[in-house]
């Protein structure tokens, strides 16, 4: 459930995360969504943050399908899957989306793509969500289990953590390293390569 | 056995001053036959009998993003509310028979295949929009609580410490109003609320085919597994989806409530969460030696 900003951000400046990316920061996120469409040879993938002020979620990163003109599009936080992922702070798998007509016209109207599939995972880290990290047509190997529905989840724990280093820096570092936000981050870091290191040899 | 407080036990709180057991007159249900014994055993599935209802005469709550009026997988809904935010703050009120994304549709249809003649209800917590996510599902949870619905189905959850306490509150006040709350465990390993308290039921899934499989864990905190893997499921528009989650195991056992309590309307939610253990489908009445559990042999 999200209820506050960007962590470290003055509440003037809550009103959009996209105003905080960088260059680096945009290419973290592309590299995160052509990463997570290679592990489940989706056809596309994307990243959508919160922008709070406006309650709507933006496309930030689109890997795929979508690519050349999604960047940017803005749509209602509290609507569609990505939407209730977004507020539930769960992920979720759904399929058989083409023969869904009312799925059909909502996304095509906003995406001009269709899936059939659909994974998405909150992009979580501690207790506040940032965004949404959405699969698009995942091979029907990959589909639909709760296995695969595991590993995305983490894998957007990982990038989750990721933005937050990049958004926020470092900033207050204790120079004795007591309270140091930095080392926190570097540990969690850490547990989440472990963790996804011990799913990977489960699958 | 099921059993039912009287109207002179309600100002019973603190102690038993001035009272004797004949002053205490609990009512019970008739309990379920003698279970058949089994080549491993004596089956604990002779409980069956108490879940043989339909639902009829049960209500039941759908926490969620709301529920599709007349879709075919889900029939009547029999009343649909949604928590609002405004200028005047946060309130329930009275609203459509809509969902804002299929999630509570959804959940409302796994609710009606499993208890057909149950009432269904609606109150929409997500959808209206994003800001304050976590304090509009503590408004409709508990203005679910205080309907007295006797099963909520609550496939949320919320990781937001500030509102763990009063989400416990919340949830003992229900265990003790004989509301039901069955709650869905958070699908990645994350810590929630109110899925992680003892006075709820807890749901994960399980990855086996049967979709009327369900399983208790030996380990708690999640108490109850039930089929959340590929699940056919109703979606707005009047269709249908396969989907998985934990999401779509938790309305099963909540649907399972209904059709317990139907059949043995006085039942208490501890006599429910022990039905539902001794009918778990791993759970088996054995001769095998107890083992002596660590605290054992310190009293003398």
């Amino acid at each position: 459930m999200i209820e506050s900003t960007y962590p470290h951000a003055p509440a003037s400046a809550s009103a959009s995360a996209d105003a905080r990316l960088g260059p680096a920061t945009a290419e973290l996120l592309q590299s995160v969504v052509n990463v997570a469409r290679a592990i489940f040879a989706a056809e596309a993938g994307s990243i959508l943050l919160l922008d709070r002020a406006t309650d709507e979620l933006v496309f930030r990163a689109v890997s795929g399908q979508g690519q050349d003109f999604l960047v940017g599009r803005r749509f209602p936080a509290g609507q569609g899957i990505a939407g209730w992922v977004a507020a539930s702070g769960e992920p979720l798998i759904v399929d058989d989306l083409r023969r869904n007509t009312a799925f059909d016209r909502l996304l095509a109207e906003s995406t001009r793509y269709v899936p059939d599939a659909l994974m998405a995972a909150p992009l979580i880290h501690g207790a506040e969500v940032l965004g949404v990290l959405e699969v698009l047509d995942p091979a029907p190997a990959a589909r639909a289990s709760l296995p695969e529905l595991d590993l995305l989840s983490l894998f957007a724990r990982q990038a989750a953590t990721a933005l937050q280093v990049a958004v926020s820096g470092c900033p207050g570092c204790a120079a004795d390293g007591r309270d140091d936000p930095a080392a926190d981050k570097r540990q969690e870091v850490a547990r989440l390569l472990s963790d996804a290191r011990r799913l990977l040899d489960d699958l | 056995m099921t059993t039912a407080a009287t109207t002179a036990s309600r100002g019973l709180t603190w102690g038993l001053r001035g009272r004797t057991p004949a002053d205490l007159p609990v009512h019970a249900d008739v309990g379920p036959p003698p279970a058949p014994p089994t080549p491993s055993g004596t089956s604990a599935a002779g409980v069956a009998g108490l879940v043989g209802g339909t639902g009829r005469g049960v209500r039941v709550c759908v926490v969620d993003s709301g529920v599709e009026g007349e879709h075919p997988g889900v029939g009547p809904v029999d009343g649909s509310w949604a928590v609002v935010k405004d200028e005047a703050g946060v309130r329930v009120t009275e609203s459509a028979a809509a969902d804002s994304c299929g999630h509570g549709t959804a959940c409302a249809g796994i609710i009606r295949r499993i208890a057909p003649d149950c009432e269904l209800h609606s109150v929409r917590v997500l959808g209206e929009r994003f800001s304050g996510s976590g304090e509009m599902l503590l408004t409709g949870l508990r203005w679910a609580v205080e309907q007295g619905f006797d099963v909520v189905n609550l496939s949320l959850s919320t990781t937001k410490n500030r509102f763990a306490e009063e989400l416990h509150a919340l949830a003992d006040a229900a265990y003790f109003g004989r509301t039901v709350i069955v709650a869905s465990a958070h699908n990645a390993q994350v810590e929630s609320f109110p899925w992680r308290f003892a006075s709820v039921i807890s749901v994960g899934s399980h990855q086996e085919t049967d979709p009327d499989l369900y399983l208790y864990n030996p380990q708690p905190p999640v108490e109850f597994f039930a089929h959340g893997q590929n699940v056919e499921v109703a979606w707005i528009g009047g269709t249908s989806i396969r989907t998985s989650g934990n999401s779509f195991a938790t309305p099963f056992v909540a649907g399972m409530c209904a059709r317990i309590l139907s059949s043995h309307p006085r039942m208490t939610t501890f006599q429910l969460k022990s039905v539902l253990y001794l009918s778990a489908a791993n759970v088996r009445v054995s001769d095998l030696p107890q083992q002596p559990s660590p605290r054992e042999g310190t009293i003398p």
